[in-house]
């Protein structure tokens, strides 16, 4: 169950990109030790673990941040080592982070091209194409399903929900193949991490490789194609969905310890996570009753 | 900032930007008038401000002169040498940081130029062009400093405005003697210096010779640089690559670095832009004057971050506008000159100022609110 070597079952080649025995020390601290991770084109790979696991360290070595202290690190096969997070960027690695992910007091579609801005015209009379620039990004958020009401409204004005999307949107149309979603639904209500979790799933169907970090497995688990666990900087391994259920994942996470209380929850939960294969268009629904089953256990406790 | 692109582009445009599927407008929204994307402009509040206090200043102080083009002149003159600090300042503020060095940058640039062209026979455009790269290079050394070690720009610059009127101040005594340097008219060069930079241009009301009581006034053309450097402002936040790293990079350094915007470089030529706004100033100032005085500039740091505010830019960074500096530079100018019509002491200058930028504080404050969350 150690992990580069397990195929995907979605696709065949080299993982779009890789990780493999990779650390990372700061100072005396170690903050990972021995991680090795892959993530394949149309797969979502989910990154669990609980609050300073490391996940946040190893998505900074995938996002060019930090260059990891030993290890190596490939992408479509081939090793590269990344200087900035432009080289990430322009590997085709988009990260979309969960507090920067936008500026709140820049318009939509000021955001959306921040540093890509399409332009006009030559020599000192090159200008930055607002038109375009609005024009697009209602196009790119409406083929995500988003309708922003007016793109030169501030991202400020968004919900946090409709923040992620538009990111997501913004690194899908700049030509990520690896999207790296950094808690993109933690701080979100039940309905809008649903949103959100709907364009993870159709990212992958464009085709795209997620990793998705979370420390919530109700919204991994019905998204994911596989599983990796960090604890306290190490790898439990990865696992598919095919081998391991919500409430191994759950006790794993937990560590055994809150599992008594969460087994009546999960029990509710695990019949519907059959059918999680076929998309998320009941994701709404799935939240509700997850929403009612929590109720309830509070109601019996 | 795009507030205004997008809303004010006929329907035609936006009927032909979202086709297919799902409703170009969302329902949730009554309309966006045209209006009220006018309204939520950061600099609205100080446009207003700059026309009520101009229309206290003709109602208290009209018929002392304050009207007249003479008195109209002169506010925009004070306006003009303000104002072109302040377009900078905007830029740079906007981009997160603060520049207090400009006042001796002012004061140094302009000796510099007067020393080498005064006491070392350099023509007037050479020794100018010295005093450039003089300026240019300490704002480079300030933006250096600044994205290097990550202090604040406020503590690095207050360092850098210390360290440079002291040394200018040292220097300039050990070669003369004194602290301040004339006969810059008779240098070689000077009389096309003039042309460019202290130029004055007599409007008069007498265009036919009908009018009995003839109006004229002395405009100098340094309101042209004001407005010019302003309009080129403008252009450079609204509608260029450049301008957008200016917002992000004052909005979210690390936001804008994550998707790939140089934010230091952006940072460190937009001191290098204040830098230079404080050495055109100086040129102004020495070629009207003919002289060079190593205080010239004192104050001018903090006033130009005032005109700054009080034209609705965040101290914050990421959100302002070079139009407000405009409008806040002229309220400088009005206010200055309109208590000296008004007979009221100039002493009481800094009270009104203060109290302005307090005032102006609040009300972008309140505006802003609005702008932000009534869009929810």
């Amino acid at each position: 169950m150690s992990q580069p070597a397990t195929p995907s079952g979605t696709t065949s080649g080299p993982p779009l990109v890789e990780v493999r025995n990779v650390s990372k020390y700061f100072g005396s601290v170690v903050s990972l030790k021995d991680i090795s991770m892959s993530v394949h084109a149309g797969e979502v790979m989910c990154l669990l673990g609980d609050n300073g696991a490391g996940k946040s360290t190893l998505i900074k070595i995938f996002a060019g941040v930090h260059p990891p202290s030993e290890g190596t690190m490939l992408v479509e096969g081939r090793e590269v080592k990344f200087g900035s997070p432009r080289d990430a960027l322009d590997a085709g690695i988009a990260t979309v982070y969960q507090d920067l992910a936008m500026i709140p007091l820049m318009s939509v579609s000021r955001n959306f091209f921040l540093g890509s801005e399409p332009t006009k015209g030559f020599g000192p009379f090159r200008r930055f194409d607002m038109a375009r620039a609005d024009r697009t990004t209602r196009d790119e958020l409406a083929k995500m399903g988003i309708h922003i009401r007016d793109t030169s409204q501030p991202v400020g004005t968004l919900s946090g929900g409709e923040r992620q999307s538009v990111a997501i949107a913004r690194a899908v149309h700049f030509g990520a193949k690896v999207l790296i979603l950094d808690e993109p639904t933690a701080a979100l209500g039940v309905k809008e991490a649903g949103v959100v979790l709907r364009y993870i799933a159709q990212a992958r169907g464009r085709g795209l490789g997620v990793i998705f970090i979370t420390h919530n497995v109700h919204h991994a688990y019905p998204v994911g194609d596989r599983f990796t666990l960090l604890n306290r900087g190490r790898s439990y391994g990865t696992f598919r969905k095919d081998e391991v259920s919500r409430e191994e994942v759950v006790s794993m996470m937990a560590g055994g310890e809150e599992l008594e209380q969460l087994g009546h929850e999960l029990a509710e939960m695990a019949h519907q996570d059959r059918e999680a294969g076929k998309e998320m268009a009941d994701t709404g629904r799935q939240f509700a009753e997850e929403a009612r089953a929590v109720r309830d256990e509070g109601d019996r406790g | 900032m795009g507030a205004v692109t997008a809303e004010m582009l006929p329907m035609a445009q936006v009927n032909a930007a979202a086709p297919a599927p799902g409703p170009a407008r969302d329902e949730r929204v009554l309309r966006t008038s045209p209006l009220r994307s006018v309204l939520t402009r950061p600099e609205i509040g100080a446009a207003f401000g700059t026309v009520a206090i101009w229309i206290y200043f003709a109602i208290v102080a009209g018929d002392s002169g304050f009207l007249r083009l003479g008195g109209t002149a002169t506010y925009l003159e004070v306006g003009a040498e303000l104002g072109i600090l302040a377009v900078a300042v905007a830029l740079l503020m906007i981009g997160g940081e603060f520049d207090l060095s400009i006042g001796s940058i002012i004061g140094a640039s302009g000796m510099i130029m007067a020393l080498l062209a005064v006491e070392y026979g350099w023509t007037l455009w050479l020794a100018a062009l010295a005093a450039l790269g003089f300026a240019l290079v300490v704002g480079f050394i300030n933006g250096a400093i600044v994205v290097r070690t990550g202090l604040p720009s406020f503590i690095v610059t207050l360092a850098t405005l210390f360290i440079i009127r002291g040394a200018i101040i040292g220097t300039t005594r050990l070669i003369t003697g004194r602290t301040n340097l004339g006969d810059v008219d008779e240098t070689v060069g000077y009389d096309i210096a003039r042309r460019i930079f202290a130029t004055r241009f007599e409007i008069s009301t007498d265009f036919f010779g009908m009018r009995s009581e003839v109006d004229t006034g002395s405009f100098p053309i340094s309101i042209l640089w004001w407005l010019g450097l302003a309009a080129l402002a403008t252009w450079v936040l609204l509608r260029t690559r450049f301008g957008n790293w200016i917002f992000g990079a004052g909005g979210s350094p690390q936001a804008a670095r994550n998707v790939g915007v140089p934010v230091n470089r952006v940072k460190i030529i937009l001191f290098m832009t204040t830098a230079f706004a404080a050495w055109l100033v100086a040129m102004i100032q020495v070629i009207t004057f003919s002289g060079a005085d190593v205080l010239r500039g004192q104050g001018q740091e903090f006033y130009a971050i005032i005109a700054v505010v009080i034209g609705g830019t965040l101290l914050t960074g990421g959100y302002g506008s070079a139009i407000g500096a405009v409008f806040g530079a002229l309220i400088f100018g009005m206010v200055r000159q309109g208590i000296v019509f008004a007979g009221v002491d100039a002493d009481w200058f800094q009270v009104f100022l203060g109290a302005m930028l307090l005032i102006a504080v609040l009300i972008n404050r309140f505006v802003r609110g609005r702008a932000t969350e009534s869009r929810r």
